[in-house]
């Protein structure tokens, strides 16, 4: 059994101050200096925090939003002078897919590289639109994928990209001679950042993240110069994303590296086998954008013996692109997955899907409806305290100021945020019992489908769903 | 019946200490409302009463609020902070005595409380979460003029959008008294005890550990007041619960800390948790700092290192494995009745099927959106499907199998109040159990901090000296027996709207409910 997969993590602190959910206010002018102030019972120590962090700032850019919402000091305090109030910057963070929770429980990941851990039970709403519209089985007997959670036994998060033959066939050196594979140790690569947030400085971050955790990171080839110059030992790490009129990479770098992705196009096939010219171990995705053709597009490439692997991106938010009734990225992914299946081949190719993959949930989701593996790239970006605020321009102040991150803290907060979603997609995986990734693909039956379990109980007893 | 009766008397001899002995004397509790006001100085309210500069200290409110809203004390220059909670709003205005209007100087302004944005979320909306505080006070369902909108929550999903179709006039007119609300926990007639409950809910599993002592036996002081049961949870069962024993389910739980014979067979319920509804599929995790010296007695480990309660037994493979637990446990009590506590997956009707062919007399299933304790939020989102789906799918299946009425099916996992409850029975349920409504009756407001630092502020759900000072047994008692009181006149109050006489005249009636989203045209049952 090889080594377990293990990412090492360091907290690693915001920059920023924090966006909390709520603040206090007081009105200190009814205040009747009982002596018996509550502040000094907050069982967070907020307010001390709270007076330590005024004395040290310098200019006054953020207020101090770390309460945790209990409601103690305000039910306790003599005068009732205290109370709770919504942080209206935590209302404006992001957008309606990428929320405020979202955005919140990403940055707490990128800072501790924890798993996400709270009481009281589940608080959002019964389902939701796209990834929210299904849940994940659990199993009540299988065992034992529990204990590979706590590190007893084996978990495999590994996925191989690349275009697997339908049998193994050996040579007489006993050698499994076939097309070649990419074999990373965790179902995610790095995507190339959407138009609107190719900020330079996210390059050579990336590269060194996709390194540290063994993964890939897209570069679109346009963008090549801005990963760095130490960039020999990081070419296993780094894919060139080429679009359909690009140069292709010189022979030095295609011979160092794994793997290409190309966008899709008329000439597929020839720039396929012009790349396989130059270094036939590299294995080579095509890129086809989801929109009102891509399904069908997807289904037809992928049914050409030449495809390898297919990248299937949505747009930033998970939809088709430029519908005016999109359909949702896991929805058109089950069906390219559900076509290729009734083909017969869909495990001879690999699917990698990408847009609207927030957090962990959604990778492990977007797998069990047929993605072998997923492409991200905005949580990495909110990673670094990014507001998504969409300002991203030159002559524009960065609220995060990304162009400052450093490399320890900017790697290092991404690099948490993989170990966090890790570990979360090893949870899931553990409670339905399932313990290599590639066996959670496509096993829609192992998941419950809103859609599916309203029509099998309360239609049967409520007639029929109003649209 | 009789003959196993017979059996067990003879049987006695050879294995003398396999049955239930009471150690020390039960404890007794009155079934007995008392208001058992809130705890904070100042409580949260829905609307609340802005005073102005303008007011001259005349009185005329305090003398005119029968609520006792305002408080200016004799001898004092300003208002006390005043009784917000007891405010009933704007329905309040045209009486003879709203302050607003009453006062001459027009200094008084009534708002919604903007504090209410942050109090709750979608399943316990805010006014849901006040409305238990109510209940937990007064022991009464609140009535209209507070304007809680206390039955539903705002999920938009299952029993929030389910309402029950009340006739306009009940085919029986029922007096409160002649309605039946108990429920049977032994279908199996096997010869053990056949245990009514007074009312279909008990506790839910809370370990100590995860919760106060206190917290733990305000819980167990309300069960017994209702003849009801409430749960150990996994973290052993405390010698100062044996006054409760009579009305305690023990746990065996995965890592089967602190089970011994002793406790088994000190219990009229034994309850196995495969799993639970937080974190289905994933066991449970006590973080180090948690195992003090008394939680690492209790649970016979070593203090100051984390305990894996492991997912799931480990020696259970198959149904014949489930079996072989549950005879270890008949055997060691011939008195106990078996639960099996599972929580969601698809194939929850062949889980409920198997548990019943093992022997359980109850299953106890937890849905995936319950819970009260911590838990990833991955899991307590996405993993295992909500309990409304699944009470549906066992009911029908143990149905067609021939053994429904065989088995008690009890349905947790995010029931909130009366009409949850009884939504849950009508949908097939024959009973429910509950723990987070407790845990609010006590002061919780969902803050989801409960393994933050120190834990509960709120002083509920940790084992900090300090903090879990906050709350006293006979306080926690009598808002857990208010909150009972309140829920049973609710669900008294529902039977009779519909003519029922019982409420397991209720079990399965989905024809009584009607769900929001859907047409709800007569279908052909399938």
């Amino acid at each position: 059994m090889p080594d377990k997969y293990h990412i090492k993590t360091n907290p690693v602190a915001p920059r920023r101050p924090r966006i909390g959910k709520c603040g206090v206010v007081d009105w200190r002018e009814d205040c009747a200096r009982c002596h018996n102030c509550v502040k000094k019972a907050c069982v967070f120590d907020r307010y001390r925090q709270e007076s330590d962090y005024i004395r040290g700032l310098k200019d006054v850019d953020a207020l101090f939003f770390e309460c945790m919402g209990c409601f103690s000091c305000v039910q306790q305090c003599t005068k009732g002078v205290l109370a709770l109030s919504g942080n209206p910057a935590y209302e404006r963070l992001g957008n309606r897919y990428w929320t405020p929770a979202v955005i919140e429980t990403t940055w707490s990941q990128a800072e501790t590289a924890k798993i996400p851990v709270s009481g009281a039970g589940y608080r959002g709403r019964f389902t939701g639109p796209g990834f929210d519209s299904m849940w994940t089985d659990m199993s009540e007997i299988v065992r034992p994928t529990r204990d590979g959670i706590h590190g007893r036994e084996y978990i495999s998060t590994s996925v191989d990209i690349g275009r697997k033959p339908p049998l193994l066939r050996f040579a007489e050196d006993n050698k499994r001679h076939g097309p070649p594979l990419v074999d990373i140790p965790m179902p995610v690569i790095i995507d190339i950042m959407p138009a609107g947030y190719r900020i330079p400085a996210l390059l050579p971050l990336f590269k060194k993240v996709a390194a540290q955790t063994e993964l890939i990171a897209l570069v679109d080839w346009n963008d090549w110069a801005q990963v760095g110059n130490d960039i020999e030992q990081f070419l296993p790490y780094l894919a060139p994303y080429l679009e359909e009129t690009a140069a292709l990479p010189n022979a030095m770098i295609l011979g160092r590296i794994r793997m290409v992705e190309i966008s899709d196009g008329r000439h597929v096939e020839q720039r396929i086998k012009d790349l396989k010219k130059v270094n036939s171990g590299l294995v080579v995705a095509v890129r086809i954008e989801l929109d009102s053709k891509g399904v069908e597009r997807a289904i037809e490439l992928g049914r050409k013996p030449y495809i390898e692997a297919l990248h299937l991106a949505a747009d930033i938010n998970g939809d088709q692109v430029g519908a005016k009734n999109p359909r949702f990225v896991k929805d058109m992914v089950r069906e390219v997955h559900n076509a290729l299946v009734k083909s017969g081949i869909r495990n001879e190719i690999t699917l990698i899907a990408s847009g609207g993959i927030a957090l962990a949930e959604h990778m492990a989701k977007q797998i069990i409806c047929g993605a072998d593996l997923v492409a991200i790239n905005l949580p990495l970006l909110i990673a670094l305290e990014c507001q998504l605020c969409e300002i991203c321009q030159p002559d524009e102040t960065c609220p995060a100021r990304i162009n400052e991150a450093s490399p320890r803290y900017g790697t290092g907060r991404m690099v948490n945020l993989i170990a966090a979603w890790h570990d979360q997609l090893i949870e899931v995986m553990g409670a339905m019992g399932i313990r290599d990734v590639r066996r959670l693909r496509g096993e829609m039956g192992r998941a419950l489908f809103f859609e599916e379990l309203e029509e099998a109980t309360f239609g049967k007893l409520f007639g029929s769903r109003k649209s | 019946m009789a003959n196993s009766l017979v059996q067990e008397k003879a049987e006695k001899e050879t294995l003398p200490q396999n049955t239930r002995g009471l150690l020390v004397p039960q404890a007794e509790v009155t079934r007995q409302v008392k208001p058992a006001p809130p705890r904070y100085r100042n409580e949260l309210a829905k609307y609340i009463i802005r005073r102005s500069d303008a007011c001259t200290l005349c009185g005329k409110c305090v003398e005119a609020c029968p609520q006792g809203v305002h408080v200016l004390k004799p001898g004092y220059k300003y208002f006390a902070a005043p009784h917000q909670h007891v405010c009933i709003g704007p329905s309040c205005q045209g009486t003879d005595h709203y302050c607003v209007d009453l006062c001459p100087q027009k200094a008084l302004r009534m708002v919604e409380n903007p504090m209410m944005k942050l109090l709750g979320d979608y399943r316990w909306t805010s006014d849901m979460i006040l409305a238990t505080w109510k209940m937990a006070e007064t022991g009464e369902p609140p009535g209209p003029e507070y304007d809680y909108q206390y039955e539903c929550g705002d999920s938009g999903g299952g029993f929030d959008r389910i309402r029950f179709k009340f006739p306009d006039k009940p085919s029986v007119e029922l007096s409160d008294d002649e309605i039946d609300t108990s429920i049977e926990l032994n279908r199996r007639n096997d010869g053990r005890p056949r245990i009514r409950i007074d009312v279909p809910w008990y506790g839910g599993g809370m370990s100590f550990g995860s919760v106060s002592n206190v917290t733990q036996l305000s819980k167990a002081r309300a069960a017994v007041a209702f003849n009801t049961f409430t749960c150990t949870g996994e973290g052993g069962y405390m010698e100062r619960m044996m006054p409760y024993d009579e009305h305690t389910i023990t746990q065996v739980a995965t890592g089967l800390f602190g089970v011994r014979e002793e406790t088994i067979q000190r219990v009229r319920i034994v309850e196995f948790k495969y799993a639970q509804g937080a974190k289905p599929g994933l066991g449970g995790h006590l973080l180090a700092d948690k195992v003090t010296q008394a939680v690492a007695r209790m649970r016979e480990t070593v203090m100051g290192i984390s305990l894996f309660s492991p997912f799931p037994f480990h020696s259970v493979y198959s149904i014949e494995d489930h079996k072989k637990h549950m005879d270890w446990v008949k055997h060691l009590n011939r008195r106990a009745l078996v639960s099996a506590k599972v929580s969601t997956p698809i194939d929850v009707d062949m889980v409920a099927v198997g548990s019943y062919s093992a022997g359980a007399h109850i299953v106890h299933m937890d849905g995936g959106y319950g819970g009260t304790g911590a838990a990833p939020d991955i899991a307590k989102k996405n993993i295992a499907m909500p309990i409304e789906y699944a009470i549906v799918k066992v009911h029908d299946f143990l149905t067609k199998e021939g053994v429904r009425d065989k088995v008690t099916l009890i349905a947790s996992g995010g029931l909130r109040n009366a009409y949850d409850i009884a939504k849950a029975i009508a949908l097939g349920a024959d009973g429910v159990v509950v723990g987070t409504g407790e845990l609010v009756a006590l002061g919780c407001l969902r803050c989801s901090r409960c393994e933050s630092g120190r834990g509960c502020p709120r002083g509920i759900a940790t084992t900090d000296p300090e903090l879990s000072k906050q709350i006293d047994v006979d306080w926690g008692t009598q808002r857990i027996i208010n909150l009972y009181s309140a829920w049973h006149k609710d669900l008294v109050s529902i039977l009779k709207r519909l003519g029922l006489r019982s409420v397991s005249e209720l079990r399965g009636r989905t024809d009584l409910l009607m769900h929001l989203d859907y047409t709800n045209e007569p279908v052909q049952k399938k």
